[in-house]
């Protein structure tokens, strides 16, 4: 058998019939196509992949399980590393990791790992629904009892670790529901939100516990958490403060942030309002401001809304745009119309307060900055108004000063963020913190792969050896 | 879910209830909020806390009955629960000895003005209160108001009960006496509150009030109730909710009110007709 350079395409929802839904877009693979893929794994020797891998999963091993056509063996390896494939699966940039450095990269395609992963998981999922739980060994109860503030990947992932490990742990959350972006950001064509709903049961069923409506700084402190017998807190409460360009008329009705926007429709299912309370506009000219996979989950939620022109205004060029190439081309292929190299400079509303026009410049590329891009500038004389009844918002986000401004002795860095030794330990002892709080602004592995580190330096901060 | 331990209704539309808490009862301090939603398909909606008692563990709140999720909340019972309620939301206002205070309350925003008006009382300041209602049939908790002030002073639209007109009325009234007044605190509807700022603006009488944006997280995550205080815009849940009244922007604030209103009657309507409301 020759080498197969292409690799195995994923069946998807086509353009025309998906922009007017809120289904999964990519829907998976079957079992023939599975193992014809996991076929073009070459097994190497170096497998580059597990060092790609911001958790380490034993790549070529889960592959060689499915090519074997042994998914419980696969599963049970990717479970070693992750505890969510089905979400990793869906949402991790594969391209920039393991498949970045996939040896068949160099002749062809790279395996589609992720691919892989979610067809392994999903069999798993299905097997779950059935009541077939297989839960991964724990050791016996040691009694001391952890706090996770954030119930995002980094919260859950330390939660899993620390569970397994035999601790009794508790995730407090601030939203009446658990998961953090997984289920207030990313939308339900990306990440069905059941999976994440599945994933929360078979956390419980491993034995962590969860306690919503709980604002870690206001409801309880952490000191409040040592007080009632914690003996160690893990910080994962994420990144979730909007920016704002802070320039005129930004306040006007109908400008939202894209975290307002998202949680709206995502975590209140205003995308089913009046059934569910929670109401929100739908525009027929939208524009998105902004080009990462933020901006670009708005740009399609709108669209899917019901929006007859979603416009993306990105001040740099497309190839500049930080958002996954997979995301960019899924809303070009849905018609979102990408403005490019242009940047709102103020915002135009009618009598009653709601935006009509915004007003833009266009933008020409200088020289390279700190981030390594060309910095955007404008071209004085280029500004045009663009006739638009919605804005969304979505430049990024900062820290949330919740928990450090509540917590005494918590040293913060530059941004906001918290600052953390080697071991994810902050200045205050026996709080640990990681994820999007940490780094700002990242990834799901990268924030499950630091719970995951926190989990193990947590274990070793329990037993006095840290 | 929380436990309704009490309900009652204070006055037409204007509904006390009272639930079991305990670790918001903890923490909370006056000028705080709660944000609740009643059941799984309910949207978020923010709530003073009127009242805690620490040791019982419970929280008061007081709400008006306007659209469907008041109402809806207004349907339920002592024994019922309420799904979720996060808090205590917001910064407490601040309280100082100020000397001669007065406090405002209109409508609804009478039940936050009285732990207030008690508090600063309590901290020896000379409380002068000054309450508006609809009309006669609307006024509730006037005892508790006059035991938490020195002097108290009552208005409603129509005259059926205390002065005719407005609380902006018996202010200006107070102050062309020419009472010394320290500070002011007012809460209610955003155009009572525009009134008061803009006549003691004028005077140049410190003032506060506590805004009722829109909102959804409560926490700081949405942006939902951002709005322009002294040219910046500040977040209702996060930054206040009280800010100088001299700075805030309450055009701003009506207009973002108003940003649903097409959909909130949509919802009103359509739970009117399921429960066969009014029929
Ligand atoms: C719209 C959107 C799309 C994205 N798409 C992708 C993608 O495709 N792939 C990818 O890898 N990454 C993506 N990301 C980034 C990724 O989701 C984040 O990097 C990741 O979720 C960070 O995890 P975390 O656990 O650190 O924080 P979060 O997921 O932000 O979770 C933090 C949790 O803590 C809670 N919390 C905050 N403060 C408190 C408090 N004081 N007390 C109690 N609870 C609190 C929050 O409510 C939240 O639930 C996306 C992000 C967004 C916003
Ligand atoms: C910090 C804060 C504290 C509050 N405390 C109280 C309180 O103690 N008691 C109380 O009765 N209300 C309070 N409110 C207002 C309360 O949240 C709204 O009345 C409620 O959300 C209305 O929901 P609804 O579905 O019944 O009405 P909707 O159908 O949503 O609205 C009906 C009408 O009320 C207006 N409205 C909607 N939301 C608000 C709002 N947030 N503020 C003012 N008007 C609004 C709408 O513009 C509309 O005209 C507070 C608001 C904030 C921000």
């Amino acid at each position: 058998m020759g080498l197969k350079k292409k690799s195995v395409p994923m069946r998807e929802q086509p353009p025309e019939v998906r922009k007017h839904n809120f289904l999964e877009v990519p829907l998976g693979y079957n079992k023939e196509e599975a193992i014809l893929e996991a076929q073009r794994c070459l097994q190497c020797p170096t497998h580059p992949c597990i060092d790609g891998c911001p958790v380490h999963i034993n790549i070529p091993r889960f592959i060689k399980a499915i090519k074997e056509d042994d998914l419980q063996k696969a599963i049970d390896i990717i479970h070693e590393s992750n505890l969510l494939p089905a979400i990793t699966g869906r949402v991790c940039p594969q391209e920039d990791q393991c498949q970045a450095v996939c040896v068949m990269g160099n002749v062809g395609d790279p395996v589609s790992i992720g691919r892989l992963e979610r067809y392994v998981a999903d069999w798993e999922l299905e097997k779950r629904k059935k009541g077939e739980v297989s839960l991964p060994p724990k050791m016996p109860p040691k009694n001391k009892k952890v706090a996770i503030i954030g119930s995002g990947p980094a919260g859950l992932s330390c939660a899993a670790d620390l569970a397994k490990m035999g601790y009794d742990v508790t995730i407090f959350e601030g939203f009446h529901k658990t998961g953090g972006v997984l289920t207030y950001g990313i939308p339900e064509f990306r990440l069905p939100k059941w999976i994440v709903e599945e994933e929360k049961k078979f956390f419980e069923q491993l034995g962590v516990k969860f306690q919503t409506d709980v604002l870690i700084g206001r409801t309880l402190t952490i000191k409040d958490l040592f007080n009632e017998k914690f003996e160690a807190v893990f910080i994962g409460v994420g990144a979730g403060l909007p920016r704002f360009m802070h320039i005129p008329g930004e306040n006007l009705d109908n400008i939202y942030s894209a975290n307002e926007f998202l949680t709206r429709v995502n975590l209140m299912k205003a995308y089913k309002f009046p059934e569910y309370d929670t109401p929100i506009k739908v525009g027929k000219r939208v524009a998105v401001i902004g080009g990462g996979n933020v901006a670009m989950d708005a740009a399609r939620t709108a669209l899917r809304l019901g929006a007859e022109h979603v416009y993306l205004i990105y001040r740099r060029s497309r190839k500049e745009m930080p958002a996954r190439e997979e995301e960019i081309e899924h809303a070009e292929q849905e018609g979102i119309e990408f403005m490019l190299l242009t940047n709102p400079i103020r915002y135009i509303g009618d009598e009653n307060g709601f935006v009509k026009q915004a007003e833009c410049i266009k933008m020409k590329l200088g020289e390279e900055d700190a981030s390594g891009r060309r910095r955007p500038i404008p071209i004085e004389g280029s500004e045009f108004k663009l006739d638009i009844d919605q804005v969304i918002v979505a430049i990024g986000t900062t820290p949330n000063p919740i928990v450090p401004k509540t917590t005494e002795g918590l040293k913060t860095g530059r941004h906001g963020t918290i600052w953390v030794d080697e071991n994810l330990q902050t200045s205050v002892k026996g709080v640990f913190a990681g994820g999007d709080i940490v780094t700002g602004a990242a990834t799901v592995i990268t924030a499950m792969g630091a719970g995951r580190k926190a989990a193990a330096s947590i274990d070793k901060y329990l037993k006095g050896e840290l | 879910m929380f436990k309704i331990l009490k309900k009652e209704v204070l006055a037409p539309k204007t509904i006390l209830m009272e639930t079991y808490a305990p670790l918001i009862a903890k923490k909370a301090e006056p000028g705080q909020f709660i944000v609740i939603r009643v059941n799984e398909k309910g949207e978020r909606i923010p709530l003073t806390i009127a009242d805690f008692n620490r040791e019982q563990g419970t929280i008061t709140m007081v709400f008006q009955e306007i659209g469907k999720t008041t109402n809806l909340l207004g349907t339920k019972n002592v024994g019922d629960a309420i799904s979720d309620i996060l808090g205590p939301l917001g910064n407490p206002t601040e309280t100082d000895r100020y000397g001669t205070v007065v406090t405002i309350g209109g409508g609804v925003g009478i039940a936050p003005v009285y732990p207030l008006s008690r508090k600063l009382k309590s901290l020896g300041n000379k409380v002068i209160s000054i309450i508006g209602y609809r009309s006669k049939d609307f006024v509730f908790w006037e005892e508790r108001m006059r035991s938490s002030s020195d002097e108290l002073l009552i208005a409603t639209n129509d005259g059926s009960y205390g002065a005719k007109g407005f609380v902006t009325d018996v202010l200006k009234n107070l102050i062309d006496k020419g009472t010394h007044i320290d500070r002011i605190y007012a809460i209610g509807p955003a155009i009572m509150m525009k009134a008061v700022a803009d006549l003691t603006r004028e005077y140049k009488i410190k003032t506060i009030v506590s805004l009722n944006s829109l909102m959804v997280c409560g926490m700081g995550m949405c942006g939902a109730c951002r709005i322009t205080v002294g040219g910046e815009t500040k977040f209702t849940c996060a930054d206040g909710p009280d800010f100088d009244a001299h700075l805030v922007n309450f055009d701003e604030l009506m207009k973002r009110l108003n940003t649903y209103k097409k959909e909130e009657k949509i919802s009103f309507e359509k739970w009117k007709e399921e429960v066969g409301y009014g029929a």
